[in-house]
């Protein structure tokens, strides 16, 4: 690769580094497609599920740019997330099939995913309901002195929740090192974007409360980690919050393995428009075309995360169902 | 005697009751140095009476945090404190207030230890403040403590003396879970006897404020004092009341409640919120589904507030209001009534 060809693709990024977005991306990928063939026809896994498919280089390329001891919260859209922060596959499918493996013992189901050990406190199926918490987790490393850096992940609904200015404000106010990534996939479970707000320009709302926001490509993972890189450093610098819109898109229905175009909610020309763009493709064509990978490493690559997602519906098939001794464990510590 | 020989003592050192959490707060927040006061208004000269002077001069802002009116997100930034190991302490000057919060109270705070399988707590303290009363009618003068009650997932405790004030918030910091504490700004000039030291009053376990044999009186809070004065005009007519102090709603303390109406066979409830679907209710659902319902002598009786808002004509609040006038009038008809 000629060196304008490498800057071209990534000034400062190591080959480990792009394997690694590759990698997170197609695991999420091939995970969430079998998810769906497990929603249907097999009807095995049963818990609602919002697949996160199309939106892989969002949490990827946030995820990426963070610590471990970095907390991200997350959505009723979170399987991408948890498995973008390094959350383990088995736990996750073992919840899925709410099971007593689950990440959250089978309690939680799809929308309530958490594994605090990677940074991934929770996530919630009410719109919006993780951004405060996100805040507080922020003002809680400012007041402890700890040098790290709190995300909340939300959709472009979230914008449209009263919480979401409340938090922006007393993020901004109190200078938290918070990072705010709304990821615009341009629908509000079933409505268009443009039928909810007056002014789509989401990046602009950061302007009202004093702080950074800016819109991006969500379906380039490199943009994505350095932008979120950019916010996250200045957060740890005590500069206080960013908001990072990312335009993407998601290829299924709100919730469900289907695409849901016979539903009349989206035109099939729009979603064809939008796979083009898949953000799995760009980069492997990238990785490829500049030699970072070989097909060679490509298959295996493949191969080696198709096996470890069959290993997780293997284990979560075999986890035993929660106890009924279970149900009121757990309601106070 | 089950009495709290405790409280009321001359010889003891005597607090206000809002005097008593305010030095609660301050021990609280220099001992524990994960907690924090954060809130709408508490540095506020006015606005949570006299119960927090002085802590924003000795912790100063980042301890004490007084934040613009945005309930919900305060809520969940307390939320989001616990769950990175701090020890928040949320305060409502007006629990009316909460009912803005109640997406992060509700779905967030109470459900997050259940919902992922116990592995994540939330030590959380929801400090309450029932303001009523001087015509400030129906958005400023709520007891709410019947739908957090109802919310699986939190604690309630609602103190009535200064002695219980201090203890109860210091067992709320220490918990582990969400506490709602409830406190009633009526409470807040009676005086009682307050250790200097740091103490906790269990949660979920009430107490026989008086002894007595013919008919057993439940309250909690403000609605305890009243009770005491019933039980005190009806001793000059031989009538002999047995008072039981809840302290905490959730868990509420069944063994005080079962022993003594099995003693007396009379059970009045009084509670400071609405009469229907109520915490009255409850606690006689409690009692009329053991054994005891064959031994009561007459009808349980609910002493709470009529099924309307609170008005602010005070000629009205007079009437909405019960006191211990309501709870002397209920307690003769259980007298009179036989089951």
């Amino acid at each position: 690769m000629s060196k304008k060809e490498q800057k071209l693709l990534s000034p400062d990024l190591p080959r480990k580094l792009l394997l690694k977005m590759y990698a997170t991306m197609l695991t999420i990928r091939i995970f969430e497609e079998r998810v769906a063939s497990l929603i249907a026809p097999k009807k095995e896994i049963t818990t609602p599920c919002h697949l996160y498919i199309g939106q892989e280089a969002v949490a990827t390329g946030v995820c990426l740019a963070l610590k471990k001891e970095d907390y991200v919260y997350s959505t009723h859209r979170s399987h991408g997330h948890y498995i973008a922060k390094g959350g383990d596959l088995k736990r996750l499918m073992a919840e899925l099939y709410c099971k007593k493996t689950g990440c959250s013992k089978g309690k939680g189901g799809s929308m309530h995913i958490a594994a605090p050990e990677i940074g991934l406190p929770g996530s919630s199926a009410i719109v919006g309901g993780t951004i405060p918490i996100a805040v507080g987790t922020a003002l809680a490393f400012s007041i402890q002195g700890r040098d790290n850096v709190s995300v909340a992940f939300f959709g472009d609904g979230a914008v449209h929740e009263g919480v979401f200015y409340e938090s922006l404000n007393f993020a901004s106010l109190k200078k938290l090192p918070a990072v705010f990534v709304c990821e615009n996939n341009f629908y509000c479970t079933h409505l268009p974007i443009a039928s909810c707000l007056a002014d789509p320009d989401i990046y602009k709302k950061a302007q009202i409360f004093g702080m950074p926001g800016v819109r991006i490509d969500g379906n380039d993972v490199v943009k994505v980690y350095k932008t979120a890189r950019k916010a996250v450093e200045d957060a740890r610098e005590g500069k206080g919050p960013t908001l990072i819109e990312c335009l993407t898109y998601r290829w299924l229905g709100h919730v469900g393995p289907f695409d849901d175009l016979d539903k009349g909610l989206r035109s099939k020309e729009e979603l064809d428009c939008w796979v083009k763009k898949c953000p799995i493709r760009r980069i492997k064509k990238r990785l490829l075309k500049h030699r970072i990978v070989t097909e060679d490493e490509v298959k295996k690559i493949e191969t080696a995360i198709r096996a470890e997602v069959e290993e997780a519906v293997a284990f979560a098939r075999n986890s035993p169902y929660p106890d009924e001794r279970d149900l009121l464990y757990g309601v106070f510590r | 005697m089950a009495i709290s020989s405790k409280w009321k003592s001359e010889k003891m050192r005597t607090l206000s009751f809002a005097k008593a959490i305010n030095e609660a707060l301050h021990q609280i927040i220099a001992t524990d140095k994960q907690a924090f006061l954060i809130g709408q208004g508490i540095t506020s000269p006015w606005y949570v009476g006299t119960t927090t002077v002085g802590l924003i001069n000795k912790f100063g802002p980042k301890r004490i945090i007084d934040t613009p009116t945005s309930e919900n997100c305060i809520t969940g930034v307390a939320l989001g404190a616990a769950l990175a190991g701090m020890h928040p302490i949320i305060c409502f000057p007006r629990m009316d207030f909460m009912y803005l919060a109640m997406d992060q109270l509700a779905n967030h705070v109470a459900n997050w230890h259940y919902m992922f399988g116990g592995q994540l707590n939330v030590p959380m303290v929801v400090w309450a403040i029932i303001n009523r009363g001087g015509e400030q009618a129906a958005q400023h003068s709520q007891a709410l403590q019947a739908v957090f009650s109802h919310i699986p997932g939190v604690r309630v405790v609602m103190p009535s003396t200064p002695y219980d004030a201090k203890g109860l918030l210091i067992a709320s910091t220490q918990d582990g879970n969400p506490v709602v504490y409830i406190d009633d700004r009526w409470l807040y000039e009676k005086e009682g006897h307050v250790p200097e030291e740091y103490y906790s009053v269990p949660i979920g376990k009430g107490i026989v404020r008086k002894e007595g044999k013919d008919v057993t009186v439940v309250a909690t809070s403000y609605m305890v004092h009243e009770a005491l004065k019933a039980a005190d005009d009806l001793s000059k007519v031989a009538i002999d009341v047995e008072i039981i102090d809840l302290l905490s709603v959730k868990p509420l303390d069944e063994k005080v409640l079962f022993s003594s109406v099995e003693k007396t066979r009379r059970l009045v409830v009084v509670d400071g919120g609405w009469t229907n679907c109520g915490l009255a209710a409850e606690i006689a659902a409690r009692v009329s589904e053991t054994g005891l319902f064959k031994l009561l002598k007459a009808p349980i009786m609910r002493v709470a507030l009529p099924n309307a808002p609170a008005p602010a004509s005070s000629a009205l609040e007079k009437v909405y209001y019960p006191n211990a006038g309501s709870i002397v009038s209920a307690i003769k008809k259980t007298l009179e009534k036989r089951n």
